[in-house]
């Protein structure tokens, strides 16, 4: 059975038990979904605000998609976002730079920080064999309070201790034209980062020699070392990469959708990642596709919560049914090929 | 007739395969009855169904002349069949004792474990039938041979009448097989009745009284082994005609390709696995190393490959120093490496076949450009390799490789060393677990290699191998030389003997 349609009938069942789920609580499905959808798609607004939703979890989505497809389980996402933003944050409240070049700036710095922040237990497991899913998780919790301690600190706001200062609008990904054309969404350019990431993540995988080295070695390592490829540096390289995109997510999330940095919370988006990852068959296109299908529930949920009595956790709830579904695709083919047996039994019977 | 077990027709089919088509087998009581076949004919399937782990589409199995239903491997057990693993299924850290009880613990005093009684059992065991086994000492710390006598008295200790040994020669050295062989025939004196799985057709002429040749799911016929030849045997199991004789001129020696000067590797334990190793290889010849598991083969071609460092001594190739290279730097100075483990070094199972016949050349033109990769020259290169080494797979250069039969992978890893066109063409294993006719295949490449004008290093653990295609050998034991011998001055029980440590006589000298 083919990938893809393994994540359709995840998806298909986890929107089948969500109805199940509002039935059961005495609420009309069919109204249900149809406020979430209109949630998230009804006006030109609407979509945007689903778009600008995705963005951050297209970019880390990607971060462990692509770490996943070189045999690196990332989950580290959420720091390297975290720190990620915080550095492109950083430079756009201390640089003074024409706007084309600050940005370009702070795309890169992003980028650099979330690769470093990832670069560290990529560089762990190389060398010393330490578990990528132990060192990410601690460098989260670095991250977290690096930001809890820093942003105080040096980039403290004009009234509220636990918020940095309002990014100048200079410094934003926000662009007045397309906020327009959305009719006043907060969609902006990150939405273009996300999409150009997904091109560039699905050539480099696909088409070139470094991604066949990388892919190899998430494969097998031992017939990589055989093969006369540096493994420990692809390793590295790998996690440079996965965490650079996760940075690109934190330029996305604080400079764009957001216009300040807030201490105490570790982005939700970096683990909602590895749910886009998986649905999304850790493919380039298919994380795209995911991160959309994730951006309107999660637009879609308040307006659904607003107009009638559903509370917004069903389409959490959705969410997370969808994962298991997701992650149980195994179960889901075994029960198709025994229909297809039961089938072909009954067939020759028949006859 | 009394036959202890009978299986009429079984027939049982797989989404898209019939893996057994109306086979039937019937075992004697006292009798070693082997069942031979091909990779892929059928055997494992027929002897999972017997030990219920498979249910038959069609067919009738009885034990004791009782027509029965297997429905799981207990129900096996309380029918008194026992199975040998090919892969033993131990815990090492237990004694022998605990792991024989395990799963049928006695027991004293209700909670109490009883090894003492258990082991006193496994003693009277293991003396009965020959066996030799200390029942309190550690699986980790046994051999392979035992721990597989080890597997063998836990199905006496079950009571086992019938016992099926799955390939179980494949991990032993040529001592432990003959051991073994002796255990058979003593377990068959004693009452016992086996069915030997297996594709090696001398061990069946040495112990097996009777054997059933299955082919594509079908039994092709039931013969007694005595009356019966190898090429016969043989003829049945793949269909047509096979030589064992190797065909090959006398090799002509040319300039030393391969040098080697006291070499010393430690292994992953920090050991000395491989201690002041000298040896010259030169074109055009096939040198074998033939030696047990373990002694040092493994670090001697990891150190030349540049897999393993070496803690002294040097590897030349062509007159040239390889210490400090790395694996891509000697690959591309003229090494080709067919690799022990072709599962886990050789190729990336993910990959298409196309992706793992470029390996070690994706990052050379013509395969790639500026870092892109050329997919027209990969296929082009993959259907090379495919027609002239005749590779089988579902879809061509497409199939990915873990879908693919052993003997294919292992051809299309012969396939991609070969087309490298190297100087030194290190073959290690090269046939492990493959059937007749790949081997055959096999051997012939090798030689062809020879002929060419390459030196061939192969390094094997099936004596018959390294005889029949070196030109020399060199025979390895506790990571030292113990000798070099010309092939034809000499013969397996020599080689068996300094396979032991024993030097030879007149101190070889070249």
């Amino acid at each position: 059975m083919n990938n893809s349609v393994k994540s359709l009938l995840a998806v298909l069942f986890g929107l089948i038990a969500g109805a199940l789920l509002m039935a059961l609580t005495g609420h009309n499905p069919v109204e249900g979904y149809k406020y979430l959808i209109q949630g998230g798609l009804k006006n030109p607004e609407r979509i945007g605000n689903t778009l600008a939703t995705a963005t951050p979890l297209i970019l880390t989505g990607l971060s462990v998609a692509f770490a996943f497809r070189t045999g690196l389980f990332n989950i580290g996402a959420a720091g390297q976002m975290l720190f990620g933003g915080f550095c492109a944050t950083a430079v756009g409240l201390s640089l003074d730079l024409p706007r084309a070049l600050l940005l370009l700036v702070m795309v890169l710095v992003g980028f650099i920080g979330g690769a470093l922040w990832a670069v560290v237990p990529g560089f762990l497991k190389a060398k010393y064999n330490v578990h990528e899913v132990v060192s990410t998780i601690m460098m989260n919790w670095t991250a977290y309070w690096t930001v809890y301690y820093v942003i105080p600190g040096y980039f403290k706001g004009a009234s509220l201790e636990t918020e940095s200062r309002q990014l100048p609008p200079e410094a934003m990904l926000h662009q007045q034209w397309l906020s327009d054309m959305f009719q006043g969404s907060y969609v902006n350019l990150g939405l273009f980062i996300a999409v150009i990431a997904v091109l560039v993540v699905a050539f480099l995988i696909n088409k070139t020699t470094l991604g066949y080295e990388l892919k190899a070695v998430g494969f097998n390592r031992h017939a990589s070392e055989y093969a006369g490829i540096a493994v420990k540096r692809s390793i590295v390289l790998s996690m440079f990469i996965s965490g650079g995109l996760a940075g690109l997510a934190g330029v996305a999330q604080y400079t764009g959708n957001a216009s300040s940095m807030q201490i105490g919370i570790l982005p939700s988006q970096g683990f909602d990642g590895i749910a886009v990852a998986l649905l999304g068959i850790n493919a380039p296109i298919g994380v795209l596709v995911s991160a959309l299908f994730f951006g309107i529930l999660y637009s879609g949920r308040g307006f659904m919560s607003a107009m009638t009595e559903i509370p917004p956790e069903i389409a959490d709830s959705i969410i997370a049914i969808i994962i298991y579904f997701a992650a149980t695709s195994i179960l889901i083919e075994r029960l198709y090929r025994k229909l297809k047996l039961r089938r072909a039994a009954n067939k020759k019977q028949g006859e | 007739m009394d036959y202890v077990v009978e299986m009429v027709g079984i027939r049982k089919e797989f989404p898209g395969i019939v893996a057994n088509d109306d086979i039937t087998i019937q075992l004697k009581k006292g009798e070693i009855h082997a069942l031979l076949g091909e990779n892929g004919a059928g055997k494992s399937t027929l002897m999972s169904i017997l030990f219920g782990m498979y249910q038959p589409d069609r067919g009738v199995i009885k034990v004791n002349g009782k027509d029965v239903r297997i429905s799981n491997p207990n129900v096996a057990n309380k029918l008194g069949i026992g199975m040998v693993h090919q892969h033993f299924k131990l815990v090492e850290p237990f004694t022998v004792t605990e792991n024989i009880i395990l799963g049928s613990e006695t027991r004293k005093y209700y909670f109490g474990l009883d090894v003492r009684s258990a082991a006193k059992r496994v003693e009277e065991l293991s003396k009965r039938y020959g066996l030799n086994v200390d029942p309190y000492a550690k699986i980790e710390d046994i051999s392979v041979g035992m721990q597989q006598r080890v597997e063998i008295l836990k199905m006496l200790y079950r009571d086992a009448e019938v016992l099926i040994f799955d390939e179980p020669t494949a991990v032993l050295t040529p001592q432990e097989i003959q051991d073994l062989q002796g255990i058979m025939k003593n377990l068959v004196n004693e009452g016992k009745s086996i069915i030997l799985i297996t594709h090696k057709l001398k061990e069946i002429k040495a112990v097996a009284d009777r054997c059933t040749v299955i082919r594509r799911g079908k039994t092709i016929g039931t013969v007694e082994v005595a009356d019966t030849s190898r090429e016969a045997m043989a003829e049945m199991m793949v269909g047509r005609s096979v030589s064992f004789k190797v065909d090959k001129q006398d090799s002509r020696p040319g300039k030393t390709v391969l040098e080697i000067q006291s070499l010393t590797v430690k292994n992953s334990k920090k050991v000395e696995a491989l201690k002041g190793f000298s040896l010259d290889l030169h074109a055009g010849e096939i040198v074998g190393i033939a030696g047990v598991d373990g002694n040092g083969q493994t670090e001697l071609v990891e150190a030349i490959t540049g897999l393993r460092q070496a803690e002294s001594g040097t590897v030349s190739l062509n007159g040239k120093a390889l210490n400090g290279l790395s694996v891509r730097q000697r690959n591309e100075s003229g090494i080709g490496h067919i690799p022990e483990d072709r599962q886990k070094r050789g190729l990336v199972l993910d990959y298409t076949i196309e992706e793992n016949l470029i390996l070690e050349v994706y990052n050379r033109p013509p395969y790639s450009k500026n870092g892109l990769l050329q997919p027209a020259a990969i296929r082009k290169h993959a259907e090379h390799i495919i027609q002239s080494f005749d590779v089988r797979s579902g879809t061509g250069g497409r199939s990915i490789v873990r879908s693919m039969s052993g003997g294919n992978q292992q051809k299309a890893i012969i396939g991609r060393e070969v087309e490298r066109d190297p100087d030194l063409l290190i073959a290690v294993q090269p046939t492990r677990g493959l059937d007749v006719g790949s081997i055959e295949y096999i051997h012939r490449r090798l030689i062809e290699q020879r002929d060419k004008g390459k030196a061939v290093l192969l390094v094997s653990l099936e004596l018959d191998e390294v005889l029949n295609l070196s030109d020399r050998i060199a025979v390895i034991n506790n990571g030292e030389l113990v000798g070099i011998v010309k092939t034809s001055e000499t013969n397996e029980r020599e080689l068996g003997l300094m396979m032991a440590g024993y030097q030879k006589e007149e101190a070889p000298h070249e």
